[in-house]
């Protein structure tokens, strides 16, 4: 009975420390913290620079110049882009927008964040945000729910005067995420990510032909997860033992004490 | 039950993994090696206005040299890398033969430094500024291969050859070849120059910068060659067709296609039974367009039934609209089970501003995909596992009650052995 006790005891504090632990949705960014990134951005989809979440990318370029880049994003992740623009010198009102597409460039919402915002003529900088809805395993296909796979993020002038065409900018953006954790670990998973161009890709592996260019090719940092893993597997398991050591506390409880030495088979 | 059913879609997977290795082969996606080196005409302005001192307090002309002398020095050696003049040669009044004026200075090729420096170095500004004619040249410049093409347009002034406009002689040029870009820099802050000049970028997918500065020249100027040698995946040319049933029939791979206003392109893809399909479509504003537009993308049957559609619409400057479609199509028991013939409708809403030369259509991507179909889930939740304090509470209850019940039949046995 010792035994079982402190068996029990030291189940029902695993349980209670794994749940929180595990249900806690800090921010993490997931790669190398102070990472500095590419100093270039493309400027288009296919020719998108692609950066790792947690690296910071900076280039200089043009007002009126579409900005592209992309960085993975995997299962669970409620990834953030965040962007500054320094403008220049003298300048009249410029908006400037912040835009999220996904593997099949298809625009993803944000949900919150100042995706859009206006410098005040002379402004130096102006700063964007966009925090995308969490990145789910599965999705109906007639949804637009994120998927893992890549992530592209478009910066540009969407209002401008042809006066300030041309103006040199400096551009800076960065992902970050948070892990969701089990709570979005929702059952079913994609065969592979939605990475464009992931079709043609393999078939190159297997060809072996030297050094493709591909549309892209950046992985999470620890790859691609599989999809079983989650903290719902230690949710279950603690439920299942406390339930376990509940039924033996109800069997003593309500069995008592006195129970003869000697009890016959079947009793 | 869930285990079986992705064993099943495992094994299912690994035998599509080995049927994709004969259906698809690499075709689609061109590679970027040897012959089809990045290629880039750099093309000066080297009309009597480039006289004029105001960079850095020295002549347009002497700062250009600079600069060109500095990116020569930075051209990666994978580059092919070509110069052409316009306005250099005729000082002249007459109109028709100052429009003809342009030349290559140095052919686009492997570079040889001193010979393309000390060409530059004879330059002297000169004549007219035929923008339209020189573009035209320069993309004929641009030899066969199917690397990236860039033409970079160093300019101080207006085209003087009208009415050939540079803006739609830059779009003939984008619609003539794939993967050619026209980065333009203007050398006066000046706003038809400016506007001029954007206009022949966006045209093309390419950039404009205003230079007021000899280093911001040369930095720019050496960022687009820069980006010339970055390797690209270039798309192959597809043709749709305005009906399913005359579609081209595409594998995966990236493809490019033009799409005139208020027109449909129509693609077919073959999907076998277990494969998902994955369809993104782009379609570019390459000249100035009404400010709200959107694009519609429909995978339909052969018989005409809507099976998904990816639609987007936007409003405001931009330089492209686009939206995507999966479709994985159910596994089937029956091994021979033939592929379906999925067609893709394309449609953009854009329309042209008002003064807008329609033709040629739009610029068109097309990427398609076709892999494993994903494993279905069984339950909201990930293996029907559950989660939370609840699941515990309700646990533990459930345990607990089980327990006492045990125990008071057991204790009850033992008082009926007893009476008895």
């Amino acid at each position: 009975m010792g035994t079982a006790r402190v068996l029990g005891a030291a189940l029902i504090a695993l349980g209670l420390a794994a749940g929180p632990a595990a249900a806690d949705s800090s921010p993490s960014p997931s790669a190398s913290q102070d990472g500095r990134g590419p100093t270039r951005a493309g400027t288009s989809f296919r020719t998108a620079t692609e950066i790792e979440q947690g690296q910071r990318a900076t280039a200089t370029a043009s007002t009126g110049d579409y900005l592209y880049w992309s960085f993975p994003a995997d299962a669970g992740q409620r990834p953030t882009v965040r962007a500054t623009v320094k403008l220049p010198g003298r300048h009249a009102a410029q908006t400037w927008q912040l835009d999220v597409y996904d593997g099949l460039r298809r625009r993803q919402a944000c949900q919150y964040g100042a995706q859009t915002r206006t410098a005040a003529p002379g402004a130096s900088s102006v700063e964007l945000a966009c925090v995308l809805r969490t990145v789910r395993a599965w999705s109906e296909p007639w949804a637009d729910d994120p998927l893992p796979g890549t992530y592209y993020v478009r910066l540009t002038a969407v209002g401008l005067p042809a006066a300030d065409r041309g103006l040199p900018v400096g551009a800076g953006v960065r992902a970050d995420s948070a892990d969701a954790g089990g709570a979005a670990a929702v059952d079913g998973s994609l065969a592979a990510p939605l990475v464009p161009g992931v079709a043609a890709k393999s078939v190159q592996d297997e060809g072996g032909s030297p050094d493709p260019a591909v549309l892209s090719s950046l992985e999470p940092a620890d790859g691609w997860t599989s999809g079983w893993w989650s903290d719902r597997w230690v949710w279950t398991a603690a439920g299942g033992l406390l339930a376990a050591l509940a039924g033996i506390g109800g069997y003593a409880l309500t069995r008592g004490a006195g129970r003869p030495g000697r009890v016959p088979p079947g009793a | 039950m869930i285990r079986t059913q992705r064993l099943v879609a495992g094994v299912c997977a690994l035998l599509a993994a080995l049927m994709a290795g004969i259906a698809f082969p690499a075709g689609a996606v061109a590679d970027e090696t040897g012959a089809n080196a990045p290629q880039v005409d750099l093309v000066l302005d080297v009309s009597g206005s480039m006289r004029t001192k105001d960079i850095d307090g020295k002549s347009r002309m002497a700062a250009a040299k600079q600069a060109f002398n500095e990116v020569l020095d930075a051209t990666p050696p994978e580059v092919r890398l070509g110069i052409r003049t316009l306005g250099a040669n005729y000082p002249g009044d007459d109109r028709k033969t100052g429009c003809r004026d342009t030349a290559q200075l140095y052919p686009v090729g492997p570079l040889d430094r001193t010979e393309a420096k000390t060409a530059v170095a004879t330059l002297t500004p000169t004549g007219w500024t035929p923008i339209g004619p020189a573009l035209l040249k320069a993309a004929d410049d641009l030899g066969g291969g199917t690397g990236s093409k860039r033409i970079v347009l160093i300019s101080d002034g207006q085209d003087t050859c009208a009415p050939l406009d540079p803006c739609e002689v830059a779009r003939d040029i984008a619609a003539k070849g794939i993967g050619l870009t026209i980065d333009t820099l203007g050398l006066v802050p000046d706003v038809t120059l400016r506007r001029q000049l954007s206009c022949i970028a966006e045209a093309t997918g390419g950039t404009f910068t205003s230079v007021e500065r000899t280093d911001q020249l040369t930095d720019k100027v050496n960022q687009l060659v820069d980006r010339a040698a970055d390797p690209v995946v270039t798309p192959v040319a597809a043709s749709g067709a305005d009906a399913c049933a005359k579609a081209p029939t595409l594998k995966s791979g990236l493809y490019t296609d033009r799409e005139a206003f208020g027109e449909q392109r129509w693609y077919r893809v073959d999907v076998r039974p277990g494969r998902e399909l994955r369809a993104a479509v782009s379609v570019s504003a390459d000249r100035p367009v009404d400010p709200s537009y959107g694009v519609l993308l429909r995978a339909v049957t052969a018989k005409g039934r809507e099976i998904v559609r990816g639609e987007a619409a936007g409003t405001g400057r931009t330089d492209v609209i686009s939206t995507g479609l999966r479709y994985p199509k159910a596994e089937s028991d029956d091994d021979t089970a033939p592929a379906e013939a999925v067609c893709l409708q394309v449609t953009h809403s854009f329309s042209a501003a008002s003064g807008v030369e329609a033709g040629p259509g739009l610029p068109l991507e097309l990427t398609v995909d076709v892999v494993d179909g994903p494993s279905r889930p069984a339950d909201v939740a990930s293996f029907g596992l559950g989660r939370g304090w609840w699941l515990l509470g309700a646990l533990i209850l459930a345990g607990f009650l089980a327990g006492a019940v045990r125990g008071w039949l057991s204790r009850w046995r033992v008082a009926v052995w007893r009476t008895n």
